[in-house]
């Protein structure tokens, strides 16, 4: 688009590496046709890159669609225009959680959780991160899974303790790098 | 010996372990050395994508520099890795401005990416440098009779990346055909297996789970060969049973990554290849291929 | 007699003027040796502009030319002419390019005024040193080629053939008819494709004035406009034509058979075949592959019960050379293959079919007898078409094939015909019906009740999700005027798949000395202007080889190609560039180096005198001998030594 266009929206999601081809889209529909979770979302994919260029944002960053987004890239494999829709959704994730919409679907709490344990333990600990995040959102599932929880702490799946990693320190400088530097 | 720098993934030495234990079991005998990048982090994997994207390629790109400063080719055999790792390389390379604020935050850290290194995933790295038939030719359990579902998976094959088909990929097939099995046909191979929605919203990955194994077993086939995709092995073996009982459904059916089975073929010990850490015993579907090996304890 | 220059600055409008200043230009020029005059002027190039050359000739006697425009490519003959005109040697004429060359690269005044002033200053002096040159005139070969025998190359041949001068038509298969012969009915009148060109086929097989070779090809082609000289290979039939009447016993007899090409793998043809009833030629060839003779050595069946004898296994292939002025590429299209796109099962899933299957499917002369039938036999009751296969897609092409739309809703109609309680469903991206009864046609099908869906689909899948999808084909979309995912169980899905260049076009474009474009179709020479043109004079193009069209326009542009053809016969002459080489026979050693350089075999060697000599009517003026001459023996007129450094003095000084 335009650099003087008055689509701030369109521009805003643009601008977010990987997305920068969303105003290519022809709306022909084969990124919804080939979604996988499509019967879930409110506005299937193609719907809110059209809501995103008519400068629909609470809409968009409000609706649940994009959460239900599992990266599976049948709508990137055959994209005609090779604007790479899941890009544009989880951009589309990035900016509804920097601005604090709360979505009716858990997955906000599980990024974050699990992005706060790769910045404290430079890797994921997934047992500190699956504890956190049923503790959080819903204890009573964390019930549910316990069984299985089980099973995989007997087989050996289930580390308790996150490793030692002096990367950790490393991630720590960079991002604050990346945040004084001001990127998104 | 062919020499790579291998990139593991937090999964793998979590949930993922059995995996990871039985790619270590058949690099040896097939001359692959994979020693783990030192001191490695997390590539940010997709939530970190979706929670601040130039945040994630930063600290991918510390991966790639480490990996670049080996010389080797960067392997993962995380097919979710793999596609952060590429997706990082591909946007820094089109993006000067992206670039620019990765240059200086590895600065900060005395590290410097210059865009040459491979990232290669690992079922490609097995059957383009190693090859099916020098796999098959080490063989000494061929697994004949052995109808295996080959599971590729989203993230193997898709966007394009040059190998294998995106929607009806074959090499999990040829590679199994190479050991002796049976691979059955598989229309939903390389469908979803509902990923990180496990977590946040069960049902519908419970639904997606049931929907492939569902379609392997009416196909014939009595276990699945899985990519090396950590989220795609557990969700397929260790939430078997809930994504059963859900949907009252009644398969029974082994989850062994390529790697364990190709390590079942070779011959390698079953606790080496964490066969025994698999969620859904394998332990009668293998019953006829054990060499000398141990029992599998389930 | 003395050089007396006169130099014109053109400002173009703001084109030149705007960016470099012409008065300055002007001013420089008259400070330059041998310069009687220099003037500028809004806009060279028109009647007044060109007067004030043709004034300065008659009244101040300039005898030298330089006008600082455009690009030569653009007025250089409208210049010359001028000159001629005002009885001066059109080569008394040099042209500075101060637009596309200076002031259309840069926005900077002062550096493009300073350049401005030294292309002109080169001109100046190299054209103190330009000769009168004649253009010489040859007579052109009124015989004409035409590669490729569809319908653009038999509506072309026929033109120029009926003006009573010879056309050599060359087709690779055994017949003529290209693809439209495979077509059922045509859109938007749904005429039947065989019955509209079968009557042109026989004209063309029975025409006085056409040279009829099919089952050959194009192997050597060299010369220039108005006399090429093209070498064609007829590949053998094993069938002698002079014998053969075409009774087709022998098509019978034969028990041993191959995929047909014509009804696109769905059904079987003998080893010796004619393409399909219609053919013309109606003579048979023998298909080496498939004949039990040439693979084992035994059968004979054919040459057994032909009465005519006309059977010959010992047939090689014939070369033929012909001479000819103009040759026109009529080599047409291919069809997209579907298989790469997975997704839609092409290849792997029953049932799903591409549109030229289609259309032998539906054809009362093809494999069903005109019965849309499934893999089993029945008849679908419910097809799906979907559209953009291969077009506006980036993974493949990212041009739009023009004509899916409009046949994609013709098999909509086809369907309803055939099989009034199917339902058909469209799933299209966009609807292009631009044509002259297009929109009505897409009324029509409307009408007829066929359902149309905005959507691509993301895939075309057998695996049921509900009681209803088993033992279908499930179409999975978006419809998109909702904005819901949707899946559809169909019997049949028809891929409207888009076209392609030929699979050698590449090849064929080199032969001739054509370019093709970026998406692989031949290049036209102008997209807008000259759209049946090459940059090669005298060979043209026609059809879908130069991009995807329908019949109406691809009989526009080989009857377009037809009238440049027969104006160029009618004239009966073309000129020849004046610039030709000249060698200096006192200079030439004999070397021979030239002779084996020339790309157009225009040098010969004098035996007795033993010195090389350029034929005139022959060279292009292309310079390879001028250069590569070691005792600097050959002069190019026009390009001489002197001419060039003296161009050169005026850049750097």
């Amino acid at each position: 688009m335009r650099k003087n266009s008055s689509q701030t929206f369109l521009k805003e999601v643009a601008s977010i590496p990987g997305s920068n081809k969303i105003s290519e889209c022809i709306q022909c529909g084969v990124c919804s046709g080939s979604c996988t979770t499509a019967a879930y979302w409110e506005h299937p994919p193609r719907k809110i890159i059209a809501m995103v260029r008519a400068d629909m944002r609470d809409d968009v960053l409000s609706s649940n669609s994009i959460w239900f987004c599992v990266s599976c890239y049948l709508c990137t494999a055959h994209c005609p225009r090779d604007i790479r829709p899941a890009n544009i959704m989880h951009a589309l994730e990035s900016l509804a959680l920097k601005e604090g919409y709360k979505p009716p679907t858990r997955s906000p709490a599980m990024y974050k959780i699990l992005v706060d344990s790769i910045k404290r333990n430079g890797r994921v600990h997934e047992f500190g991160f699956m504890f956190k995040y049923y503790f959080k959102t819903n204890p009573l599932a964390a019930i549910k899974m316990l069984p299985l929880a089980i099973d995989l702490l007997t087989h050996g799946r289930m580390p308790l303790m996150p490793k030692k990693v002096k990367g950790k320190d490393e991630i720590k400088a960079i991002l604050a790098k990346v945040t004084a530097g001001g990127a998104q | 010996m062919k020499y790579y720098a291998y990139y593991p993934g937090c999964s793998m030495e979590a949930t993922a372990v059995p995996v990871e234990l039985s790619i270590q079991a058949i690099a040896k005998p097939l001359n692959m050395d994979l020693s783990e990048i030192e001191d490695w982090t997390c590539c940010g994997s997709s939530p970190y994508g979706s929670v601040n994207k130039v945040e994630a390629i930063t600290i991918a790109a510390r991966i790639l520099a480490l990996a670049e400063k080996t010389g080797l080719d960067l392997v993962t055999a995380c097919s979710s890795c793999y596609i952060v790792l590429s997706e990082a390389r591909s946007l820094i390379k089109e993006n000067a401005e992206l670039a620019a604020t990765v240059r200086d935050a590895l600065a900060a850290v005395d590290l410097e990416y210059k865009g040459t290194v491979r990232v290669r995933h690992l079922v490609e790295v097995l059957f383009n440098d190693i090859g099916v038939e020098a796999i098959a030719a080490k063989v000494v359990k061929p697994l004949t009779g052995l109808k295996v579902a080959c599971y590729h998976g989203c993230q193997q094959v898709r966007p394009r990346y040059g190998f294998d088909d995106p929607e009806m990929p074959q090499w999990l097939d040829l590679m199994a055909a190479s050991l002796g099995a049976e691979p059955v046909p598989f229309p939903l191979k390389a469908r979803c297996c509902g990923s990180s929605l496990i977590i946040s919203k069960e049902d519908v990955a419970l639904q997606l789970i049931n929907k492939l194994l569902t379609n392997a077993s009416e196909n014939g086939a009595q276990c699945i060969a899985s990519t090396t995709c950590p989220l795609c092995h557990t969700n397929l073996d260790a939430y078997q049973s809930i994504a059963k009982r859900r949907s009252k459904a009644n398969y029974n059916l082994p989850v062994l990554a390529i790697t364990q089975l190709i390590g079942v073929a070779l011959g390698l010990d079953y606790q080496a290849l964490g066969l025994h850490k698999n969620t859904v015993s394998p332990r009668d579907v293998l019953a006829p291929y054990k060499s000398k090996l141990q029992e599998v304890k389930t | 007699m003395e050089p007396k220059i006169g130099v014109y600055v053109c400002h173009c409008g703001s084109n030149i003027a705007g960016t470099v200043d012409v008065e300055q230009v002007a001013e420089y020029a008259r400070s330059l040796p041998a310069v009687e005059i220099a003037r500028d002027y809004k806009f060279m190039c028109s009647d007044p502009g060109q007067d004030l050359i043709k004034n300065d000739i008659r009244e101040l006697g300039i005898n030298r030319v330089v006008v600082a425009s455009c690009s030569p490519q653009m007025h250089e003959p409208t210049y010359r002419r001028a000159l001629q005109e005002a009885g001066l040697n059109p080569y008394f004429f040099e042209m500075a390019n101060i637009r596309e060359h200076c002031s259309w690269v840069t926005e900077d005044r002062e550096k493009a005024t300073e350049k401005a002033k030294a292309l002109v200053s080169a001109a100046v002096r190299r054209v103190y040193y330009h000769q009168p040159l004649a253009a010489n005139e040859v007579l052109i070969n009124p015989n004409t080629l035409i590669v490729g025998g569809g319908i653009a190359g038999i509506q072309a041949a026929l033109e120029v053939a009926d003006s009573e001068h010879k056309v050599y038509l060359v087709e690779r298969e055994p017949s003529i008819g290209g693809h439209m012969i495979q077509l059922d009915k045509t859109f938007p009148t749904l005429d039947c494709s065989a019955c509209i060109l079968t009557p042109k086929m026989s004209l063309v097989g029975a025409h006085p004035y056409i040279e009829l070779m099919t089952y050959s090809e194009v192997e050597d082609v060299s010369g220039f406009i108005g006399n090429f000289k093209v070498k064609i290979r007829k590949k053998a039939r094993y069938v002698d034509e002079a014998k053969c009447n075409g009774c087709g016993v022998c098509q019978t007899k034969c028990p041993w058979t191959a995929d047909s090409e014509f009804d696109v793998g769905l059904a079987k043809r003998k080893a010796i075949y004619t393409p399909f009833a219609q053919a013309v030629p109606n003579i048979p060839v023998i298909d080496k592959d498939h004949c039990a003779y040439f693979l084992k050595g035994k059968c004979r069946a054919c040459e057994k019960f032909c009465e005519r004898d006309a059977i010959n296994f010992e047939q090689v292939d014939q070369f033929v050379e012909i001479e000819v002025g103009n040759i026109i590429l009529t080599t047409g299209y291919k069809l997209f293959d579907p298989t790469p796109l997975t997704q839609y099962g092409y290849g792997r899933l029953d049932n799903v079919i591409t549109s030229l299957e289609f259309e032998r499917l539906v054809n009362a002369a093809g494999p069903t007898g005109g019965k849309i039938s499934l893999k089993d036999d029945t008849e679908p009751k419910s097809v799906a078409i979907i559209h953009c296969i291969g077009s506006r897609d980036e993974n493949y092409h990212e041009y739009c094939s023009r004509v899916c739309c409009m046949y994609s809703m013709k098999f909509a109609h086809l369907v309803s015909e055939h099989i009034p309680e199917a339902t058909v469903y469209e799933f299209y991206i966009d609807i292009r019906s631009a044509g002259k009864g297009f929109e009505e046609f897409y009324n029509r099908v409307l009408r007829e009740g066929t359902t149309f869906f905005r959507g691509r689909p993301g895939e075309v899948t057998n695996v049921a999700e509900t009681p209803e999808e088993k033992g279908k084909l499930v179409v999975q979309f978006e419809d998109t005027l909702v904005g819901r995912q949707r899946r559809i169980p169909v019997d049949m899905v028809i891929l409207s798949c888009g076209l392609e260049p030929q699979q050698d076009a590449e090849e064929v474009a080199r032969l001739f000395s054509i370019s093709c474009s970026a998406d692989g179709f031949f290049l036209e020479k102008h997209p807008k202007l000259d759209p049946v043109a090459t940059m090669t004079d005298g060979i043209l193009i026609a059809g879908c080889c130069q991009s995807p069209k329908d019949i109406p326009d691809t009989v526009a542009q080989a009857s377009a190609a037809a009238a440049r053809v027969l104006a160029l016969i009618s004239k009966g002459r073309v000129e020849i560039e004046a610039t030709t080489a000249v060698i200096d026979e006192e200079k030439c050693s004999g070397c021979r180096i030239c002779n084996l350089l020339c790309p157009y075999t225009a040098i010969s060697f004098i035996e007795d005198k033993k010195v090389s000599r350029v034929n005139e009517a022959l060279c292009k003026g292309c310079g390879t001998c001028v250069a590569a001459c070691p005792s600097s023996a050959i002069t190019q007129k026009h390009f001489t030594a002197e001419q060039i450094m003296a161009e050169l003095e005026g850049i750097l000084v």
